[in-house]
């Protein structure tokens, strides 16, 4: 079947990314600008004889979505900002429970009801942090609208393997525009799909090896007749408040992320081998930093784009050894500076980090990131120093 | 071993609940109701929130559900209609469901989704130790109504008939045979099922109420229950600080999973030639 | 003849009973007692097979079967053992 072409947008993309990985779920709630997606979801899943059904709120939705991804069903929602913030418990529930869930949170500027219909990044601490207690959770970030299809299509991978939330981070920018898209031969796309117990006998639903090891996962309904809680709870799933359960079991799902970086870190780039300033950007930011990049290197500045498509677990590793060249790391992002702090904990004591924070609702402009690089490529990048992006750098 | 404890996670018992708590003879009487009816096990998925009562499903022997406080309802939700052939119960409290709970609730009976709600109401949070619910008598002390609670509290059934629950009861843990018959007919309705348990919580209720021990509490609710048949011949002022057992309602509609069922139905006999929907890239994902 | 009385025995999971006297308080017949904490069936003969206890009963600890005439009727005690959960609890 030859490839099919269309001119999609970005909402639109995930839903098609998610029915590739075979999404037969969805629950949510209007909340710009996601909505499409709940949108498309209504219309495309009864084909397949999935579920579509709008719940009364965020909380609703992403309880749902897990009851669902209980009973073996692929599960998604998607929110933005303030409907997240709603879903924070469940998602603590989720990976305690180690229930596989997709939530794209498409941001939007905020805090609180914000600028609803303008991009920000602001929620890259959230998407990690924003429920309380020490989690596993793994966050990806699509740069256009090509990659919301493929990145929610590995999200659904990436959350039947490894039996943990999965958060498609875009933004309003990235939700919203169209552009071509070439996907791929439904033939060529192999979903993964959980590993699950051969039979009932002796099944305990939590047992796995402690050193980041994933526990088999039954669906309900199948007469496994297993027990879920939000307690800390041992391998039968049983509630345990005993000090070497709760060590353990929070050790084995933080060892799910940190035992499998290599496998999940994914990251792009451009001009990375030799680069001297290196500009760390993800998502819609990330495009007007290439063509700054593209600039600069024309003028004989030796800079390079690193664009983690994963930003939680972030590519550290990736990211170090470009530090080793890169004296300066400039990082232009839609926030006062998140992921900044994450680019400054792994490579901030061998260069210099420069953070370009903008909040006034738009996008970075090229020449924006140009005037940063040129300005670092001029004093020879000594000292720390941020520069403000938007009303600043005209 | 008993058929009745055929239905246990035995090696778990015996349970949490205090000494006298009525959250037991509650969670029996789901369990008299399920054999009568002979439910196939693996069939029957039990959902709950957080709270004493909540901590039940935990000791039965079906697909068990321990979620978040007051969203049990919406777990369900997602579990229903991903599986409609299931038989999803939930089993909540009265803080659990009408409280923080609440706006689930009354959306899942809107929605007339199949769901039996068995929720087992102690008027008061037992978990936490004894705070006022919003199903503690006007007047009666908690923790954190010290001098009296000024708040009026939920009629749960008329709030259940009102959202558009299709079958509701109220009984309590002391007419457990008439609780038993309730549960049964409230698991055979196609539709959403709330069955109001009144039960007893010595520990905290009555100990800060001074309203003696199990069975001086199961007196005290005992006295206050009417039978709804009695109290249609009985005069007004008869009812008055008393609560109606019984079947209260009982009106059958379309139910939810079914409805969307039929939906998914029309769709694809529209869209006949539509495997993969509209990109076609779902076709291999079965 | 009068009709030959029926017999009743009583199974008690003592480790379940917590004590709480709801089943000696409703019991119709007195039959129930509590020794140390834990219900007996003092006077088995006088049970007429209510169930009244057994339903009543929140902790499963008490359960009625009709004896199959040569039944004796003094209670069996089942041992439970305690869960792993209750050391917690």
């Amino acid at each position: 079947m030859p490839k099919t072409v269309k001119l999609m947008q970005g909402n639109e993309a995930c839903t098609a990314g998610a029915l590739a990985a075979g999404l037969r779920f969805y629950a949510g709630y209007p909340i710009t600008p996601s909505t499409e997606i709940a949108e498309l979801c209504a219309e495309e899943l009864p084909k397949m004889g999935g579920c579509f059904v709008q719940m009364e709120d965020e909380i609703g939705s992403i309880a749902a979505i897990i009851g669902a991804s209980l009973t073996g069903k692929k599960a998604m929602t998607a929110t933005s900002g303030p409907g997240f913030s709603l879903m924070q418990e469940c998602l603590g529930y989720a990976s305690l429970c180690e229930v596989p869930i997709v939530i794209v949170n498409v941001q939007r500027m905020g805090p609180s009801t914000g600028m609803p219909t303008s991009p920000a990044q602001a929620d890259v601490m959230q998407a990690r942090w924003g429920t309380h207690g020490d989690h596993s959770i793994i966050v990806l970030a699509p740069g256009n609208v090509r990659e919301c299809f493929e990145l929610t299509l590995r999200a659904f991978d990436l959350a039947e393997k490894y039996r943990v939330p999965v958060i498609v981070l875009t933004d309003e920018v990235i939700g919203h525009m169209r552009e071509k898209v070439e996907l791929p031969d439904p033939r060529d796309i192999r979903p993964f799909n959980r590993a699950a117990p051969r039979s009932p006998a002796g099944y305990k639903p939590y047992a796995a090896d402690p050193d980041g090891g994933v526990p088999l996962m039954a669906p309900f309904g199948a007469g496994y007749r297993w027990h879920v809680t939000g307690l800390f709870h041992d391998e039968t799933g049983a509630p345990s408040g005993k000090s070497d359960v709760a060590d353990k079991l929070i050790r084995r799902l933080d060892a799910k992320i940190e035992n499998n970086v290599d496998d999940i870190c994914e990251f792009s780039g451009e001009g990375l081998e030799d680069c001297e300033i290196a500009v760390v950007a993800f998502g819609s930011s990330a495009m007007s930093a290439l063509s700054a990049v593209r600039r600069a290197r024309k003028e004989g500045v030796k800079a390079g784009l690193f664009r983690p498509k994963t930003i939680w677990p972030f590519p550290a590793k990736a990211l170090r050894e470009v530090a080793l060249h890169a004296k300066t790391i400039v990082v232009p992002e839609m926030n006062l500076g998140q992921l900044a702090l994450e680019v400054e904990r792994i490579a901030g004591c061998s260069s210099k980090v420069v953070k370009l924070g903008k909040v006034n609702g738009e996008l970075f402009r090229p020449e924006e990131v140009y005037a940063a690089i040129m300005g670092e490529a001029d004093n020879g990048g000594t000292g720390q120093g941020s520069a403000k992006a938007g009303e600043g750098a005209k | 071993m008993s058929e009745f404890l055929s239905y246990f996670r035995q090696d778990r018992l015996p349970h949490i609940w205090c000494p006298g708590c009525g959250h037991g003879t509650v969670t029996g009487a789901l369990v008299r109701a399920i054999d009568r009816l002979g439910l196939d096990k693996n069939k029957v998925c039990v959902v709950s929130g957080i709270g004493c009562s909540s901590r039940a499903v935990g000791y039965l022997d079906f697909d068990t559900l321990h979620t978040a406080h007051g969203r049990a309802l919406a777990f369900a939700t997602g579990i229903k209609m991903a599986r409609p052939d299931l038989k999803v119960i939930v089993m909540t409290g009265d803080g659990d469901c009408t409280a923080i709970g609440g706006n689930h609730f009354i959306h899942a009976a809107r929605r007339n989704i199949g769901i039996t709600t068995i929720v087992m109401n102690n008027e008061t949070y037992g978990m936490t130790s004894g705070q006022f619910s919003p199903m503690t008598p006007k007047g009666m002390l908690g923790t954190t109504a010290p001098y009296g609670n000024v708040e009026r509290s939920f009629d749960l059934c008329e709030l259940a008939k009102a959202a558009g629950a299709t079958y509701v009861g109220r009984s309590t843990s002391y007419h457990v045979p008439l609780l038993i018959d309730l549960i049964e007919k409230a698991l055979q309705n196609d539709g959403f099922s709330v069955v109001e348990a009144v039960t007893q919580c010595p520990t905290y209720l009555g100990r800060k109420n001074k309203l003696g021990d199990a069975v001086q509490l199961l007196n005290w609710i005992k006295d206050q229950a009417v039978n709804v048949k009695a109290a249609a011949v009985m005069p007004k002022e008869k009812l008055e600080g008393k609560f109606l057992i019984g079947e209260l309602h009982n009106g059958p509609a379309p139910e939810y999973s079914a409805e969307y069922g039929e939906l998914i139905a029309r769709v694809q006999r529209s869209f006949e030639n539509v495997k993969g929907g509209l990109w076609e890239c779902a076709s291999n994902s079965d | 003849m009068s009709e030959q009385k029926k017999v009743y025995f009583h199974t008690i999971r003592e480790k379940w009973c917590k004590g709480c006297g709801i089943c000696v308080a409703y019991c119709p017949k007195k039959v129930l007692e509590l020794k140390d904490g834990k219900v007996v069936a003092a006077r088995a003969e006088d049970c007429i097979g209510c169930h009244a206890c057994e339903l009543r009963c929140p902790d499963f600890a008490i359960e009625i079967h009709e004896a199959s005439g040569e039944r004796k009727h003094e209670a069996e005690h089942v041992d439970f053992a305690l869960p792993p959960e209750a050391h917690h609890a």
